[in-house]
């Protein structure tokens, strides 16, 4: 789990609204959850108010179990934006989770060159700033 | 009632600078559409349409009033770098609905001589989806790099064959005089250069170019009368892909849908065409938009483009001009593919001239492949 980087934090800080504030505020007690709809049944990520199957509003919070798999990655070695370029190289990843939903996110703590498609992976919840926790993952 | 070869593409002009740090956007505009209408045989005051993008969400007033036009119908639309060649199909749809006569679409950049980081700046988009997947840093190489990495590990695609793509293109482009890149490069020079996002290296990514170019298009009664041989809008569509809810194949791109209801409304087949313009954002653009256009099935794009079947001479050369990773890519590249085809199909297209070629398919992609991304089908024809 990294420390919390405060004001220094300079990469892009996602923006809480009324559609995704459970889901933020979830993670800030590192806990990882994402919607299911009461009427249809289907999982859905990211959260949203409306359920894009069957339109309707009445959704239910799933607490996922935070281990998947690597679906997809690539190694970053050139991002100018402040606050990566003093990152690279990371991993930027897509991962399915064990419960089926696929959500972008980075690979941490290993070595870039040792991520592959398929490789399990676990949630490390980083507290980026005292406000905002994100999902990462490392090797299980 | 069918819109399908009733419009057709009657003035092409590219701009032929490659970096122009004394010219401002709207001028390229400008001196492009100079250069369509000259082409066509048509004056500014015949243009009834007019279609543009990058200029910003309501920018096209802007440049409206720089070009003094007085148009009664308006498009901006903004899917990406392929919105002109959307913009072709929507002046096909107003031409033949009786909403305008004649169509200018007009596309200006100056994004090399701002030095504009394209593919590996920072995002810069708000909308809810991007609060999900702008904090991890994906770069707009990096997000079609997913895209090329899953497809290495369903089909066993390799970084060789996406190197010959680019091989191939710049062969393409020492042909083109105008081209930025003509010095010839081989696949080792490909996985030699820097790795900027793996598996894409820098000769895997398109060029930061100036540019521009503009398009005009008529109803093809009136096109036999014009100066040029008519080029036909013979079928086209459009679509889209996003993450969906979190359950995308990030290789089902927009080219699957797209490319096959176009053929559909040509009423032709893939094997019907003489050659291809792809927005060659990156290699493994060009991979999978052959693959879901129907030119190979889906997972033999690897093997379909290394074997010489996509260059000049092949049974369906692709990129003629060379492309955005060698002629040129000021950013939207979806103008240039517009106008090679159209040079190919009047037998203008100098040494890079495909024989007597009558049919060709133009789709651009506009976006990020691995997130949101657009695609736009075109099938052409002279008449």
């Amino acid at each position: 789990m990294s420390k919390p980087e405060g004001a220094t934090y300079q990469k892009y800080l996602p923006r809480i609204d009324e559609e995704s504030r459970g889901y933020w505020e979830a993670l800030a007690r590192h806990e990882l959850y994402f919607q299911r709809c009461r009427d249809c049944g289907t999982k859905r990520f990211y959260p949203r108010a409306v359920c894009p199957v069957c339109l309707s509003s009445s959704t239910e919070w799933v607490r996922a179990s935070g281990r998947g798999t690597v679906y997809t990655f690539t190694v970053t070695h050139q991002n100018q934006a402040p606050g990566y370029r003093d990152a690279l190289p990371y991993v930027l990843a897509v991962v399915e989770l064990a419960e089926g939903v696929r959500l972008m996110t980075n690979v941490v703590e290993c070595a870039p060159d040792t991520v592959r498609v398929g490789m399990p992976v676990e949630i490390v919840f980083q507290d980026v700033t005292p406000e905002m926790t994100l999902p990462m993952f490392r090797p299980v | 009632m069918s819109i399908w070869s009733k419009t057709a593409v009657v003035g092409a002009w590219e701009h032929p600078t490659r970096f122009a740090p004394h010219m401002t956007p709207f001028q390229i505009h400008a001196e492009s559409a100079r250069g369509a209408l000259a082409d066509a045989g048509l004056t500014i005051r015949d243009v009834d349409g007019f279609f543009t993008s990058g200029v910003g969400p309501i920018g096209i007033m802007s440049l409206a009033q720089h070009l003094n036009l007085r148009p009664c119908y308006l498009d901006s639309q903004s899917i990406g770098g392929s919105s002109f060649v959307s913009h072709c199909l929507h002046a096909a749809a107003a031409i033949a609905g009786g909403l305008c006569t004649v169509a200018l679409v007009t596309y200006g950049s100056t994004a090399a001589s701002e030095r504009f980081a394209i593919g590996t700046g920072g995002s810069f988009a708000t909308e809810p989806p991007d609060h999900f997947e702008a904090p991890f840093g994906p770069t707009i190489v990096g997000s079609y790099a997913l895209v090329a990495q899953r497809h290495m590990h369903e089909y066993g695609t390799t970084s060789e064959q996406l190197a010959q793509i680019a091989v191939t293109m710049r062969h393409h482009a020492t042909l083109n005089p105008h081209a930025k890149y003509r010095d010839p490069i081989t696949v080792e020079d490909v996985l030699a250069s820097r790795m900027i996002s793996s598996p894409l290296h820098l000769l895997d990514c398109c060029m930061i170019s100036d540019g521009g170019g503009a398009l005009v298009l008529t109803s093809a009664e009136r096109a036999r009368d014009l100066r040029r041989p008519p080029v036909l809008i013979r079928g086209g569509a459009e679509a889209v892909r996003h993450g969906e809810i979190g359950t995308r194949d990030l290789l089902d791109v927009a080219s699957f849908q797209s490319g096959p209801l176009a053929f559909q409304r040509a009423a032709v087949r893939p094997a019907d065409i003489d050659m291809c313009m792809v927005y060659d954002s990156y290699t493994i653009t060009v991979l999978t938009t052959l693959e879901g256009l129907g030119f190979c099935a889906r997972g033999e794009g690897g093997g379909f483009c290394a074997d010489g079947r996509i260059a000049l001479g092949g049974a369906l050369p692709v990129n003629t001009d060379g492309g955005g990773l060698s002629s040129n890519h000021p950013g939207m590249r979806g103008i240039f593919l517009v106008i090679e085809a159209t040079r190919q199909l009047r037998g203008e297209a100098g040494p890079a001239q495909v024989r007597d070629a009558r049919l060709a398919c133009v789709h651009g992609t506009g976006g990020m492949l691995g997130q949101r991304h657009s695609g736009v089908t075109l099938i052409l024809g002279r008449t």
